[in-house]
């Protein structure tokens, strides 16, 4: 298949296949007549073959992509203004990430079939927010990164804003301006490094790194300034009240491709970023990124359990996810950085599957409360039987995906230091708690509330959309070999760069 | 030193500007004559002629930098890029204003008249080669801008708006000649090439420094950069909207094109001493012109705060010093411009039942009654706010570029805070189009506004993001070439 792409920009038409749907809809909508029925179910559809045709052109991507080779693959470039480029290219975790944004968006898509206002607005910006998703792993030149990073706060603002729950103003406004003030210390971060290093190639920028390096003291405010951007993005403790905010009033679909995508690009960053360019710094501030990440998995495990909303819960067992994964990449070892990244795509299909799961029963019954419902098993059982799958996989029950990068993390941390695993495995413990209660209330039990007499079990377009999701968890539970081999190339030059001796 | 030319020989060089003053006298002569009948026409040829003379002076520019009038002005690299910039801005807030007042019934034959003599005025000033003509420059400009700003005569808010901006500007007047004297003192010359050997070689001292200061100061009133900014939001609130338009495009392009001048050409030895002055200046206006903003309703008034903001920006540019600072300030008002142009377009579109939208809570539920204004709207917005991948981002990144180059790291984080608070007001009115319930119907917007709407937009995104080498490469020559 390799032969197919050759010569073709293929990442640029991963990436940008998406933005052209959205231009294809807005000139659609100048020569409709008015906004009917009809029209928005054909905008739903011709999204959905977008992102589908996104999705197989990544797979030809994929196929052309070579998971020995740890170097950049699948290059373009493009001079452009102020010393940047255009420049496209990933790696094996870049590589990762993009699958699963183009995995996971066509899903998102069928999700939001029961989006009834302003149906073309809402997929244009889904289609925008999907190129700059996956332009943020793609890119290569530090101010394309930031382009895109930046970038995808527009749509996501306005898909909470226009199509959330009640206190969704509150929310957008939250989400946007504390991922802004984050990312515009960043930027100026970047500034300073493209002064030093005299080039803004993501590449040539790691080489100096390792070569000529930053100095120390300036790494350390390079650092922070990074951290202030992917801390947030992320979301660590204390910077993750923007998250349960959002979560809660986004609608369905935006709640999973926040969960599911906007959180990895911080993981993203620090992997890409903080490790490499200033190994130093990280090594530095390794016992603070600890710190907070196990008092993240344990005081968000604890949070959730008090949670009276289905989407917060999650939202917070979010946030104690992503702790496991910053605690890996702080361990800065083989085993915690395989499983940083194998659970940051596997929390990317449990929490959105789980976000389609509390989607399910809110398009029927309008509210996300956990005391509303109960006794589902009895109306519903295919859907019980699902939730539960992906209540497991939360928990982290081996034969799901999420038990691989939990132990992971946790032995690679264990090797740096024992305590702070020791306090990370009490998380794991309390994921149990708060993710079993939840299911225990929602799914078991009889039906007491009359309003739940007539709820029905999912219909063919759920089933549609579990299917894919249901299989990911099993294959990358029960064979995480694939993944683990595949992301290999990309950890083992991390770790070098990171400790500077080849692993 | 720049090659001198004398009288006879200058005016072809400056073909431009006298094709303004030409336009400027006929419309006043024909409008004497046609009355007020002829306020369609003169505003038509109005739009050709300001439109052509940057067009020309860009057309016309020479290959290197020529003092003309035996020294009194300059035509180079920097005063063609701002006459451009002038030209284009001034011709469409035109195009709206005739727009505009032919809705409204006002059609005086003036407005373009004093249009044009203000685009004067800043030709003259972005071209000044000495302390006289950048005075003539800035005084030309503003008398044309206070009759103007006081168009409705019998409107209170508009007359107060004239009287506020004239006593003010007044002021910043006198602050600017005494400024002046104070450099012709200690220098010896008017000549800024004098003043800059002068300097050089160690002339002036405490004195010529105060001098500098109070020019600056009545710059920064000009260009209504904050603590000299009070007068910004009352003029242009009370104003009539395509007249604040205007106010809030060209003159912004003039003034900081002008200070630009002056303290890259016969201050430059000087650098250290007015940097603090001008990040003084810069840091105050982005922060004040953000938080400000932040509880105003009326649409004008925030208008006002975020072009203060905006300078503030522009201005952290210029206290970087060095040929990238200049050139970033250039290449940040470049993408302002269209930006604002466009969301003025738009506001002036925005009628209910024959009257003008004035306030946050007006623009509500646009998105869902008129989804092509509220996208562009919403484009532009992100724009000013600086948000990739949109052109303002690339303003702010130049700037911000800039400024740690010239080692002001403080006033970069200081910007990267202020433009969050700026994001917060911006968000506000994109908020109120997209998730507010819609108010009333809306008129549909005229062709004219639509189609300047529309450009501006297009200038913003994406036409500009794929062109911007091409405009770097030019902002950086003219700053090679003029300083």
């Amino acid at each position: 298949m390799s032969e197919l792409v050759a010569g073709l920009p293929i990442l640029s038409i991963v990436t940008f296949l998406p933005a052209a749907g959205a231009l294809l809809i807005l000139l659609s909508r100048m020569s409709a007549r008015g906004e009917n029925v009809g029209y928005d179910n054909g905008v739903k559809l011709l999204t959905l073959l977008v992102t589908i045709a996104t999705f197989v052109a990544s797979l030809f991507a994929f196929a052309a992509f070579d998971p020995s080779n740890p170097a950049y693959q699948l290059q373009e470039s493009i001079p452009w203004a102020f010393g940047a480029s255009y420049a496209m290219g990933v790696d094996t975790l870049a590589m990762s990430l993009v699958m699963l944004t183009t995995f996971l968006t066509p899903l998102c898509i069928l999700a939001s079939w029961v989006i009834e206002k302003q149906v073309s607005s809402y997929m244009v910006l889904f289609l925008i927010l999907e190129t700059l998703m996956i332009g943020v792993f793609c890119a290569q030149d530090i101010i394309l990164f930031y382009i895109f990073f930046e970038g995808g706060l527009i749509p996501m603002f306005i898909l909470i804003g226009v199509w959330g729950g009640e206190r969704r103003v509150y929310a957008a406004f939250k989400f946007f301006l504390y991922t802004l003030l984050g990312s515009l210390l960043m930027l100026v971060a970047i500034i300073f490094m493209i002064a030093t290093a005299g080039t803004s190639n993501i590449p040539a920028l790691t080489e100096y790194a390792q070569t000529t390096g930053f100095e120390q003291n300036v790494q350390i405010w390079l650092w922070l300034a990074f951290f202030a951007s992917f801390a947030v993005k992320m979301p660590m403790w204390p910077v993750h009240t923007w998250l349960p905010d959002a979560h809660v009033e986004a609608p369905t679909a935006a709640s999973v491709v926040l969960a599911a995508i906007l959180l990895k690009m911080g993981g993203y960053g620090f992997l890409r970023f903080s490790l490499p360019m200033f190994p130093d710094a990280s090594e530095y501030f390794r016992y603070f990124v600890f710190a907070l990440s196990v008092i993240a998995i344990v005081w968000a495990s604890l949070v959730a359990f008090r949670q009276l909303d289905m989407k917060k819960l999650i939202a917070y067992s979010s946030v104690a996810h992503m702790g496991f994964v910053t605690m890996g990449i702080f361990s800065g070892n083989e085993q915690g950085i395989q499983g940083a990244i194998f659970q940051m795509l596997s929390h990317g299909i449990i929490s959105g599957a789980l976000f389609l799961c509390v989607g399910v029963v809110y398009d029927r019954m309008h509210t996300r409360e956990i005391a509303f419902y109960g006794g589902l098993v009895n109306r519903m059982p295919v859907y019980a039987a699902i939730f539960m799958l992906f209540t497991m996989g939360n928990v982290g029950l081996p034969g799901t995906s999420g038990f691989p990068g939990e132990i992971l993390t946790m032995v690679g941390t264990f090797k740096v230091n024992a305590w702070v695993a020791a306090g990370a495995a009490l998380g794991v413990i309390f994921s149990a708690a708060y993710a079993l209660t939840l299911y225990r209330k929602v799914a078991f039990g009889v039906i007491e509330n009359p309003k739940l007499d007539k709820i029905t079990d999912l219909d063919a377009r759920e089933w549609v959309t579990f299917i894919p999701l249901i299989v990911a968890t099993l294959i990358m539970g029960l064979a995480p070999a694939y993944v683990l081999d595949f992301t290999q190339a990309s950890t083992a030059t991390i770790v070098q760069q990171f400790t500077g001796v080849a692993p | 030193m720049n090659p001198v030319i004398d009288l006879n020989n200058s005016l072809p060089l400056a073909r431009p500007e006298l094709l303004l003053v030409a336009f400027a006298l006929i419309g006043a002569v024909l409008g004497a004559w046609f009355k007020d009948r002829a306020f369609g026409a003169l505003s038509l040829l109005g739009v050709i002629c300001i439109a052509g003379a940057g067009l020309l002076a860009l057309a016309w520019s020479p290959g290197a930098a020529v003092e003309i009038f035996q020294g009194a002005m300059v035509v180079d690299g920097v005063g063609v890029f701002a006459k451009v910039l002038i030209g284009l801005a001034a011709a469409a807030t035109l195009a709206l204003g005739a727009d505009y007042f032919t809705t409204t019934k006002e059609q005086r034959f003036e407005f373009p008249v004093l249009v044009a003599l203000a685009t004067l005025g800043m030709f003259v000033m972005v071209s000044a080669q000495d302390l006289i003509s950048l005075y003539v420059g800035v005084e030309l400009q503003s008398l044309a801008a206070y009759v103007l700003a006081a168009w409705r005569r019998d409107d209170a808010r508009s007359s107060e708006a004239g009287l506020k901006y004239f006593v003010l500007s007044a002021i910043s007047s006198g602050l600017l000649l005494f400024g002046s004297s104070f450099v012709y003192g200690f220098t010896g010359s008017i000549r800024f090439d004098a003043i800059a050997a002068a300097v050089g070689e160690g002339a002036g001292g405490i004195g010529l420094l105060f001098g500098l200061v109070l020019m600056l100061c009545a710059l920064g009133f000009k260009m209504s950069a904050a603590p000299f900014h009070m007068w910004t939001p009352d003029v242009y609130e009370g104003a009539p909207t395509p007249i604040t338009a205007f106010f809030a495009a060209a003159p912004k392009v003039a003034a900081v094109a002008l200070m630009a001048r002056l303290l890259y050409e016969p201050f430059a030895e000087m650098t250290p001493q007015w940097q603090q002055v001008v990040a003084a200046l810069a840091a105050i206006s982005m922060v004040w012109g953000s938080v400000a903003a932040l509880v105003q309703t009326n649409l004008k008034r925030l208008m006002a705060y975020s072009s203060i903001g905006n300078m503030g920006f522009a201005l952290m540019g210029l206290a970087a010093g060095g040929e990238q600072g200049a050139s970033s300030a250039l290449i940040y008002l470049a993408l302002y411009l269209p930006a604002t142009v466009g969301m003025f377009a738009l506001i002036l579109a925005m009628r209910r039942d024959g009257q003008p939208a004035e306030t946050v809570a007006d623009l509500a539920g646009l998105a869902q009654k008129r989804p092509w204004m509220a996208s562009l709207f919403t484009m532009l917005l992100f724009s000013v706010a600086g948000i990739p991948p949109f052109a303002g981002f690339i303003g702010k990144l130049a700037v911000f570029t800039a400024a740690v180059a010239g080692h002001l790291y403080w006033l970069a984080i200081l910007g990267g805070v202020a433009a969050v608070v700026a994001a917060a007001y911006y968000l506000r009115l994109i908020a109120s189009m997209w998730f507010a319930a819609p108010a009333a119907q809306l008129q549909a917007p005229s062709g004219t506004i639509m189609v300047t709407a529309l450009a501006s937009a297009a200038l913003t995104f994406p036409v500009l993001v794929l062109l911007l080498g091409a405009l770097q490469g030019w902002a950086e020559n003219a700053v090679r070439m003029s300083f």
